[in-house]
């Protein structure tokens, strides 16, 4: 590939490892919606997560094929034959999928972040990234209005739903510092304009998600606190059953050239 | 003869009769008679729970699903039966029955599903062999009941084959790829249709002089062909493309007749009947899931509505 040929070999390390934690991202959140299909409490919300669901692992494709681009790994293998330690999604998104509060408010948090993440890498000086960015931002868009009305429904629902949301923010917040965190020589890539900064990508999901969580929905945000301190490369207990699960069929048959 | 309902006369019989007989389309304002709107609500919304319970056994693969690719389309797939059963539930609406009433029969077990799925998933294979076969039938009858004399149910059946018509084929291409592939993967395929050929031949209902209901039903053009004839147009498409992927038919009596029409052998009523009446398969289980998910999802309806009120207590301000 030609866009490879402009990168030097430490921005093309960097760039798989972001590329890998930004698939890994998608594929765990997608799997956690993928849970509720069949089962949601609606549906209309069967229909819709699972659309949502399919685009997240869309975007992962869409990583994995970039990271192809430039070192030659196969998706799959990368999505099903690596262990715990070789996954690198935040903490947010491996949590078990909890109530539909918990879901909906996971998913706004993350799709907002998703949604600016990718409305600032349509600027990369990397083309191919552009490209996908283009398209994901899009469809981020969609999910973000859906979330973002269901946790405003929720929050101002009954007492009950109230409470439900506010018990899952208080759970989810303290996970969501991790977004921001770079990855490993990250700063390089922002330095040439391949990858946004994430702070200011930070300053902008702050500005839209902290108004509609407190003014809007009338939530409270709870403290911050030290648990986004661990790196990507640390899990908690629910990562290692999701991928005994997740990864099961493929390595029953791992010579199998088609699945 | 057509049941007849007490308000009703032979006038307004005759001529609704007539109105089939040409070909029209029945719409939902329409004057029919009763017992015409009570078979196509007993009929839809059967239908309807069909695909709304038919999302479990698949779904519960979507978790082990092998590959990005698989995991996307099964999503998709499942996400499609939940599509239909909204088309479905809004089909049998235009004839008076409402959403609640009818989740109700379901759940209360009072309105039955396709006993087909009952069955349990055992292996990945199974996603692939329900896509060929249970999906290969369903296409079968629904093409028939496309042409059916209810305008909505007719309209419904047109969309939902054309995305049948998907399922069916990435089904295929997936067991005519492990049959060719490792074996590990031939065994999973062989096996899968072992257990699925005989539900998918008797999914199609019971022979012609055992199906209570068809006579009524063929008279209304609500059903334009029998059970013995899909089952017929099902075996002669799939008996042959499955010898062609290298599988055995877990039939020693299957054959082709001088005419081509492929000849099963007996059929196993006593277990079809079983699964139906829950005393065999999963019913407990199926319905428990969807009871599940409908308990869970109670204080979630309950915030809509209070939302939805609020926002208009608002507007009207």
């Amino acid at each position: 590939m030609t866009a490879a040929m402009t990168l030097t070999p430490n921005q093309t390390e960097t760039l798989v490892r972001k590329l890998t934690a930004l698939a890994d991202d998608e594929i765990i959140l997608a799997h956690r919606d993928g849970e509720w299909t069949g089962h949601a409490p609606i549906l209309e919300e069967d229909i819709a997560l699972a659309n949502i669901a399919q685009d997240e692992l869309g975007h992962a494709g869409m990583y994995l094929e970039l990271r192809r681009e430039l070192d030659g790994s196969d998706p799959d293998r990368l999505a099903f034959f690596r262990d715990v330690d070789g996954f690198t999604n935040v903490r947010l998104v491996e949590l078990p999928k909890g109530d539909w509060a918990f879901t909906m408010l996971r998913q706004y948090l993350f799709d907002a972040y998703e949604a600016l993440w990718l409305d600032a890498a349509r600027a990369s000086t990397y083309a191919p990234l552009t490209e996908v960015a283009a398209k994901a931002v899009r469809e981020e868009k969609f999910h973000l209005q859906h979330t973002a009305l269901w946790v405003e429904r929720l929050a101002l629902g009954t007492d009950e739903s109230h409470r439900r949301t506010q018990n899952a923010l208080n759970e989810l917040w303290p996970y969501t510092a991790q977004l921001f965190q770079p990855v490993q020589d990250e700063e390089g890539l922002v330095e040439a304009g391949i990858l946004p900064d994430l702070a200011g990508v930070r300053g902008r999901w702050e500005a839209l998600v902290v108004p509609h969580l407190t003014q809007k929905c009338g939530l409270m945000l709870p403290a911050a606190s030290a648990a986004a301190a661990a790196g990507r490369d640390t899990h908690t207990e629910h990562l290692a059953p999701l991928l005994a699960e997740m990864q099961s069929v493929a390595r029953a048959v791992p010579n199998a050239e088609v699945w | 003869m057509t049941q007849m309902h007490p308000t009703e006369t032979a006038e307004q019989h005759a001529a609704f009769n007539a109105r089939i007989a040409r070909g029209e389309k029945i719409e939902p304002g329409d004057w029919m008679p009763a017992e015409y709107r009570r078979q196509l609500i007993r009929m839809i919304s059967q239908h309807a729970h069909s695909e709304v319970v038919g999302m479990l056994p698949e779904g519960e693969w979507i978790t082990r699903a092998p590959t990005l690719k698989r995991k996307t389309i099964l999503i998709a797939k499942v996400q499609d039966e939940a599509g239909h059963g909204q088309y479905l539930y809004h089909a049998a609406e235009t004839l008076g029955a409402t959403r609640g009433e009818m989740l109700d029969a379901l759940l209360s077990g009072k309105a039955k599903y396709s006993s087909i799925f009952n069955y349990p998933t055992h292996t990945w294979a199974d996603v692939g062999m329900i896509g060929w076969l249970v999906d290969g039938a369903a296409i079968k009858n629904q093409t028939m009941l496309a042409g059916c004399s209810y305008g909505p149910y007719s309209r419904a059946m047109v969309r939902i084959c054309s995305e049948e018509t998907f399922h069916h084929k990435q089904g295929k291409e997936m067991i005519v790829q492990y049959a060719q592939g490792t074996p590990e993967q031939r065994q999973m395929a062989q096996d899968a249709l072992n257990r699925w050929w005989w539900p998918a031949l008797m999914m199609l209902g019971p022979h012609d002089a055992d199906s209570p209901n068809t006579g009524a039903l063929a008279g209304w053009g609500i059903k334009l062909k029998t059970n013995d004839e899909v089952r017929q147009e099902f075996i002669n498409e799939h008996a042959p493309e499955l010898l062609e992927a290298g599988l055995t038919i877990p039939d020693p009596d299957l054959h082709q007749d001088e005419s081509g029409n492929w000849i099963h052998g007996p059929i196993n009523w006593d277990e079809f009947w079983a699964v139906v009446k829950g005393q065999q398969g999963l019913n407990k289980e199926r319905l428990g899931a969807r009871q599940q998910a409908h308990d869970d999802g109670a204080w979630v309806r309950e915030a809509m509505q209070a939302y939805a009120a609020r926002q208009m207590g608002q507007a009207a301000d």
